[in-house]
């Protein structure tokens, strides 16, 4: 029958297309090493907040190493640590520190690491633009607002010298760690929240969200304010000793506290024992301010940098 | 095999042929087919089978640690939360809300389109609409979400005139008309092929006793393409449920009890995605409530498709 | 009009009085035709919704992201906006689509064959799967996800985070919806097709491959373009079996790590610079020629074997 003929010649074309266009960014097509002394395949996995930063390192690496395959996924802290765990990824990316659960299957897995700072970040707390009576915040007073079983709904409740305006709550969801620090360092437990905000996985929405509501008031981390300061106003936290704005300078200084947070990656130990996950760890530190910069992240400061090149160098040894 | 006993086993054709056929003069030629058409069949029970084996063992384990009249009673929703309560009503009800406003849109709409595109539009119309619908269906649903949030929610914002809070940066509605829209595209394109598939001597039939073009379309071939149709709700209903994205960005991330679609709430699908690529350690209670919701989403569907395929089975019209 | 009393009785009621009886009819008439015009409109309206509802949804994508497709097209994902690109995404997609279709086709085919021309209806067994399958039609995308991991990805078969586990599980995720679609096609074929066949001394099958199929063609090509649609658009799955979003070379074969452009305009959307949302457009419009490639061969398919008994 005619259109039998047909039928096969047009899935042999396709196949033949699909077949032939096996490129890659570097014109490699086998991980043979031809450009760079390096060759293989690392992979990363982990936080979404973290994933930018090990993108902008992947990138830069494999620009001078383009015999290096480098794969950055973003199931989650959690579960890139159960990848992680199961040796199925190099190197974990992580917005909060290994849990017990988590340790104790590494350990049962016999999969050594080490908790490698790559940078740090400014929960930045922000209000809509139109907000003109509050310039700053006490850690007490953020508190009130976003601790369980708070039913503050008024922004003369927080101060009693604010207007009379609804109080319109947004922030990320349960599983982001942006969540988990900023609950902790505020409420004093991880997960200690009220739950009648609006919550999002998605941090542009909670821009829009705030942006689209006179009396609103949301965090996620300091990028997304400094791409969105037309829409937004930052609020300064005061967390004991004044009120400070988030900037680069105040994180890596220590002095915008309590909402600094440091981001980490983990990698193993077998990872390590390979010669290009050593170079791309060690060119992870080097570049770190540059990475940082373009992941529009606060860099490490000069003593966050050497600690991790103390782990790096420790876990590649033992 | 006479001509008579192929008329009279293929009245219920079924089993009663093919065995009549096969014990005549087994053809092993036919026996393979039959095998492997069987082993096609199976793999969606195989897919079935491997869900519940994949849903199972959590649940079980969440339940050793919750209640189920508490999972089922309590109408609070905060299980990753430090203090966690495990109600799973305002899930059930924002599934719901949902829904049935995805509905109220999606069958009336898609029904109508269909019954345009077969019964009046002319064939090159028809070849032109039918396509355009179908790039509908395969736009994206994050995109659609994105639309709902973006583009739909300050536009209620602006003409919202009934009594009532206007809706706020997430809510249901929203989300559930879009929802709908994008659902058209499966309902009206299955409606249409069962429609089309009604042979024209019906509609000549109808035509010549007098009947306008209304009359025959409501009262001869919709009947006759019932079973269609009601595969095509039965579908949308289906993708209604079942849908994680656009619920997900566009009606938010906190539960919420409440039928009021104006405002905020998270439906089932939208907390699985939400927390299943979230941070949960494997194996902590938080990480089992994903399975615990996806089971009870699991049986509520069942529970519904069994009843539709009872109701079809007794409507549906064969002719010929 | 009463029972006939014999031949040529004297007219009744109405059609006693021609004249009247011209003028009622008359307004029945025009009544008649309001309802079937307002009918008409009513099923146009409902037409437009949705056909208004995709060209509003397209020029806003086309606004913002027309002008950045060649770049989408031709380079690979980077953190820097003006050198960032989806080309593993895009050719990770295209190979999905294919793998999908070239899986779910026969054996949804097969599936609905079966339960249609051979299965005995009254059987327990069979109506089982019958629901069992609408109700895999409403399983959440996510639970696949679930199922690719845990089955595909690791434990029983083991296929690692490769391509050939993401089809797969899409292709589970799908095949309910062709199957049904396909059911559908198949039962409208009428029997009378079958007798004729079976008569004439063709086998079940042969009277199944040769006359019943190419009739229910259309319909399973409409099921097919469906089941398509859905995947080509699911990122929530993938992202658990282990695509990445960050991927800079092509799949290079079954076992290949890779990724989807839903999932690289998920990332794009998400990210705090306004310039990746203006890429995340261009990547959508990509998306939706390959989905219009991909109905475009299916509609053929379709109208060549239309039939209209």
């Amino acid at each position: 029958m005619r259109h039998r003929g047909l039928a096969a010649l047009t899935v042999g074309a396709l196949a033949l297309g699909v077949a032939a266009c096996g490129g890659s960014a570097n014109g490699e097509t086998s991980s043979s090493d031809a450009g760079g002394k390096l060759s293989g395949t690392i992979k990363l996995d982990g936080s979404s907040t973290v994933a930018p930063l090990s993108e902008a390192a992947a990138e830069m690496f494999q620009a001078d190493n383009p015999g290096v395959r480098v794969t950055v996924g973003t199931s989650g802290t959690g579960g890139g640590f159960e990848k992680f765990c199961n040796a199925e990824t190099d190197i974990s990316d992580a917005s909060r520190q290994i849990e017990a659960d988590e340790v104790d299957a590494c350990k049962k897995a016999g999969i050594a690491y080490e908790e490698v700072q790559v940078a740090n970040d400014g929960l930045s707390v922000v209000v809509n633009k139109a907000n003109d009576w509050v310039t700053c915040l006490t850690v007490p007073q953020l508190r009130k607002i976003w601790e369980k079983g708070s039913k503050l709904d008024n922004w003369n409740q927080v101060d009693a010298s604010f207007p009379d305006k609804e109080l319109e709550l947004f922030g990320p969801g349960t599983d982001s760690g942006t969540f988990d620090y900023f609950t902790g360092a505020v409420n004093g437990e991880e997960g200690n929240s009220r739950t009648d905000y609006q919550a999002t996985e998605d941090d542009n929405v909670t821009v829009q969200g705030v942006a689209g509501s006179e009396g609103g008031l949301g965090y996620f981390g300091l990028s997304y304010y400094e791409q969105n300061q037309d829409k937004l106003k930052v609020v300064q936290v005061d967390g004991g000793s004044g009120c400070v704005t988030p900037s680069k300078e105040t994180v890596q200084d220590g002095s915008y506290k309590p909402l600094s947070r440091p981001l980490f990656v983990y990698p193993s130990d077998k990872a390590l024992a390979r010669p290009e996950v050593q170079a791309f760890t060690k060119f992870y530190l080097d570049n770190a301010e540059r990475i940082a910069a373009q992941a529009l992240f606060v860099p490490l400061t000069a003593d966050q940098e050497a600690a991790s090149r103390q782990k790096v160098d420790s876990l590649a040894k033992g | 095999m006479s001509i008579s006993q192929g008329g009279e086993a293929a009245a219920t054709a079924g089993t009663a042929r093919v065995r009549a056929v096969l014990a005549v003069k087994p053809r092993w030629g036919e026996r393979a087919v039959l095998g492997s058409l069987v082993l096609c069949a199976l793999l969606s029970v195989a897919t079935t089978v491997a869900i519940v084996v994949a849903l199972l063992e959590p649940t079980i384990a969440f339940f050793r640690h919750v209640s189920p009249i508490e999972f089922l009673t309590t109408t609070e929703w905060s299980p990753l939360f430090s203090d966690p309560e495990f109600g799973v009503l305002p899930l059930l009800s924002a599934t719901l809300v949902l829904t049935a406003i995805a509905l109220c849109v999606a069958l009336p709409f898609g029904l109508g389109s269909a019954i345009y595109l077969s019964e009046y539009a002319s064939p090159r119309t028809r070849g032109l609409v039918k396509p355009t619908l179908e790039v509908l269906a395969g736009i994206p649903t994050v995109v659609f979400g994105f639309f709902a949030l973006t583009f739909l929610t300050p536009l209620l914002q602006d003409v919202w005139f009934l009594p009532g809070d206007p809706p706020g940066v997430f809510n249901a509605l929203s989300a559930g008309l879009v929802m709908g829209v994008m659902i058209i595209p499966t309902v009206a394109s299955l409606a249409e092929d069962a429609m089309a598939a009604v042979p024209h001597d019906m509609r000549a039939g109808s035509f010549a006793l007098g009947a306008t073009k209304l009359s025959t379309t409501v009262r001869v071939v919709v009947p006759a393409a019932l079973s269609g149709i009601v595969a095509a709700f039965i579908l949308g209903v289906s993708r209604a449920i079942g849908e994680t994205m656009i619920v997900t960005i566009a009606s938010g991330g906190t539960p919420n009890l409440s039928f009021d679609p104006a405002e905020a709430m998270q439906t089932m699908t939208a907390f699985i995605a939400a927390a299943g690529i979230g941070d949960q350690p494997t194996g902590s209670v938080g990480y089992q409530t994903i399975f615990a919701v996806g089971t009870t989403l699991f049986a509520i569907t069942f529970l519904m498709n069994m009843l539709s395929v009872r109701i079809v089975r007794r409507y549906r019209e064969v002719y010929e | 009009m009463s029972d006939l009393a014999g031949p040529n009785p004297a007219p009744e009621g109405l059609y006693a009085q021609p004249a009247r009886a011209a003028e009622v009819l008359g307004r029945q008439r025009l009544r008649e035709r309001a309802k079937n015009a307002l009918f008409r409109g009513l099923l146009l309206f409902s037409l437009l919704l949705g056909v208004v509802a995709l060209v509003v949804l397209l020029a806003d994508v086309l606004d913002r992201g027309l002008g950045h497709v060649w770049q989408v097209v031709t380079s690979f994902p980077s953190g820097l906006p003006a050198r960032a690109g989806a080309q593993s995404a895009i050719m990770g997609t295209i190979w999905l689509m294919a793998l999908v279709a070239l899986f779910t086709i026969p054996v949804g085919v097969g599936a609905a064959v079966y339960l249609e021309e051979y299965a005995d209806r009254s059987r327990r067994w069979n109506r089982l799967i019958e629901v069992n399958i609408q109700n895999l039609a409403a399983v959440p995308s996510i639970v696949y996800g679930i199922l690719g991991l845990g089955f595909l990805v690791r434990g029983f078969v083991g296929l690692g985070q490769t391509l050939l586990a993401g089809a797969l599980t899409l292709s589970l995720l799908v095949l309910p919806t062709v199957i049904i679609a396909s059911r559908e096609a198949l039962r409208s074929v009428p029997d009378s097709i079958r007798h004729g066949s079976l008569a004439l001394g063709a086998t079940p099958w042969q009277t199944t491959w040769r006359q019943v199929l190419p009739a229910a063609i259309p319909g399973i090509a409409t099921g097919t373009i469906l089941g398509l649609s859905r995947a080509i658009g699911e990122a929530a799955p993938l992202i658990l079996l282990g695509a990445l979003t960050f991927v800079t070379f092509n799949p290079e074969g079954l076992n290949s790590a890779f990724t989807a452009l839903p999932i690289q305009i998920f990332n794009w959307i998400s990210r705090p610079q306004d310039e990746f949302k203006l890429l995340a457009a261009g990547a959508i419009l990509v998306l939706l020629v390959i989905l219009l490639s991909m109905n475009a061969f299916a509609i053929w398919m379709r109208s060549r074997y239309q039939k209209r008994w």
